[in-house]
């Protein structure tokens, strides 16, 4: 598959999780991902794969803890509410050190909300989201090319890493259409001698487990795991830096919000103001290494979110505060224009040097 | 000769249980089955949260915890992973009867080829002796001081009869073990919904009425009898579906 295809976000995941092995997809309906359920529910039987309809997240989520635990490759995908339900079941994964792929393709809340895009749910994803000391690596996608690359991406991490990892995208890229290449290296998935598949008389008993009733023991157990999390922060933090090397405003954007905040960069620029955007990919690991660069020399930062303000607080840790953040937003399902964004670079630009 | 010994799929670690609990007896029944039928190297057992939470250090084979109530769900996940797995869930009232009760309906009307083990004690052990969905009428629990009031916190749930009305299951049977003779049928209950999985034959869930002396408050001889008593007379025992030896007769 060399050439490009037309495709929408949410089939361009479903479509590279199989190409990345993944044979096992459970899952619950819910707008604004219900493509990517009924994508694996058509491949799947024909390529020898399991997909199945779960009574609920809090099923589905624990039926990818299972399958995880027997070590094949498995997902699910759900979008803000459904996310929540999953919640309990990404902790015990996190806490049983077991990989899977989850994807959230976010809509307005809080509640029912909307089913419009939207990114109010970083908070939940970037703080693990359900309960204990835990991380998701999280994934930004801000196209349909990049929600290709970053599911096969997930699925390597998971694996590497043993733990969950979220495709944090929203409703406008799972809905658009744009032209994929899945042109990809696949990687085999590595040995899991660590997966409950039956003793075969062998070995002793694997046992996949989160409970540690000795405080010392589960101690030590989230010393190590957050020392995991220090080597994944080091290695796999992911970003993108459009025209931030003279830039005097400095925008952070992630998904559909750095689309919108790219052309405004472009619009700036014509008018003389020196403007750049800074595209964390990860944004757990956070990509704080490009902001304090950028506060040795730009005089201000804007952080364009679909959110009430979520991610501008990881910018304001990154950049230690050296320069003003502001925040230049729209939620509910609204999304700003260029024009707005352009508006507020002008505005920094004014109240700045 | 050896008249006597621990099952192989039995790890051997002394069990956690109270003096005069039965979660003992059953987990030797399972083991001694898993023993029998040679499943011991394709098995994956699935632990609950409540009393036998820590079921995954005793049995021998493969073993994952669950979270709470969600051990169906992970029994689905592991069978749907391998068939080739043997899985079975090992799991209390709490766990299945109220926290659990979409996934187990589910996977029951799924007819998932899965094997369920239910521990009914009509309490909340773990927790220290909190009324359960299977509590009776009148007993008097830690959260149910006056009695369990129908009025305010409604009946008993009967998870062999509701589970039979569903078209899915395979095989649904109630036992006991409060007498040699109980036990001997519990085994043959329990090696039963095991030999359907290996057969392919579907959902089969064993619910074991199971005695609690430490919470009811009472010395072991005296919970066995309330079994006899109080508890067969709600639930009774038997067999509430098996779909092969229904069409059996009718053939």
């Amino acid at each position: 598959m060399a050439d490009k295809v037309l495709m929408k976000g949410n089939e361009a995941i479903a479509e590279a999780a199989i190409m990345a092995g993944c044979r096992h997809y459970f899952g619950y309906p819910i707008t604004p991902q219900t493509e990517i359920a009924a994508y694996m529910a058509k491949r799947m039987p024909k390529i020898g794969g399991t997909f199945l309809q779960a009574e609920s997240e809090i099923a589905a989520i624990n039926m990818v803890y299972g399958a995880s635990a027997a070590g094949v490759r498995a997902m699910t995908s759900s979008s803000s509410p459904g996310i929540s339900l999953k919640s309990e079941g990404i902790s015990y994964i996190a806490g049983s050190d077991l990989p899977a792929v989850i994807v959230n393709a976010q809509r307005g809340g809080p509640g029912l909300g909307g089913i419009q895009p939207s990114q109010s749910d970083y908070f939940q994803a970037t703080r693990g989201g359900g309960h204990g000391d835990y991380h998701m690596i999280v994934l930004t996608p801000a196209s349909v090319q990049e929600m290709a690359e970053l599911t096969i991406h997930a699925f390597d991490l998971a694996d590497e890493y043993r733990m969950p990892v979220m495709i944090l995208a929203d409703g406008t890229i799972g809905q658009m259409m744009e032209p994929v290449s899945f042109d990809f290296d696949i990687k085999p998935a590595p040995e899991k001698p660590w997966a409950t598949v039956g003793t075969g008389m062998k070995r002793p008993h694997n046992v996949v487990n989160s409970l540690y009733l000795n405080p010392a023991e589960l101690e030590q157990n989230n010393f190590d795991r957050f020392k995991r999390y220090e080597i994944i922060a080091e290695k796999e933090t992911m970003y993108e830096e459009f025209m931030t090397d003279d830039a005097d405003i400095v925008l952070a954007a992630f998904g559909i919000a750095a689309r919108v905040s790219r052309n405004a960069v472009l619009a700036a620029r014509k008018e003389g103001i020196k403007a750049g955007l800074i595209r964390p990919i990860t944004v757990w690991p956070f990509p704080k290494a490009p902001f304090a660069k950028a506060a040795d020399h730009c005089s201000s930062i804007i952080s364009v979110e679909l959110s009430m303000g979520q991610m501008i607080e990881d910018v304001k840790l990154a950049c230690e505060c050296r320069v003003p953040v502001t925040l230049c937003n729209r939620v509910g399902g609204m999304i700003p224009t260029p024009n707005q964004i352009l508006d507020a670079i002008r505005a920094a630009a004014k109240g700045g040097k | 000769m050896t008249i006597f010994e621990k099952p192989h799929s039995l790890v051997d670690i002394p069990l956690h249980y109270c003096p005069g609990c039965t979660h003992g007896i059953i987990h030797r029944l399972v083991a001694e089955v898993i023993d029998e039928l040679g499943i011991e190297g394709t098995a994956v057992g699935i632990a609950p949260v409540g009393c036998a939470v820590m079921a995954y250090d005793y049995f021998a084979c493969d073993m994952i915890e669950a979270a709470h109530g969600r051990a169906p769900a992970i029994a689905t996940g592991v069978k749907r992973a391998d068939p080739s797995h043997i899985v079975f869930t090992y799991q209390g009232d709490g766990d299945l009867a109220s926290i659990g009760t979409a996934e187990i309906v589910h996977a029951a009307a799924r007819n998932e080829n899965i094997t369920v083990i239910f521990i009914n004690n009509a309490i909340y052990g773990m927790t220290g002796g909190q009324m359960a969905p299977t509590s009776l009428v009148g007993q008097v629990t830690q959260t149910s001081p006056y009695g369990r009031d129908p009025k305010l916190c409604g009946y008993p749930v009967r998870v062999c009869e509701m589970l039979s009305e569903l078209e899915g299951p395979e095989y649904l049977a109630r036992v006991t073990v409060n007498s040699v003779a109980n036990v001997r049928k519990a085994k043959k209950a329990i090696k039963k919904a095991f030999q359907n999985q290996i057969d392919g034959k579907g959902f089969s869930l064993v619910e074991v009425l199971s005695a609690c002396p430490t919470n009811w408050g009472m010395t072991p001889e005296k919970a066995l009898e309330w079994i006899d008593t109080a508890m067969i007379p709600y639930y009774p025992l038997g067999v509430y579906k098996d779909r092969s030896a229904e069409s059996e007769a009718k053939a």
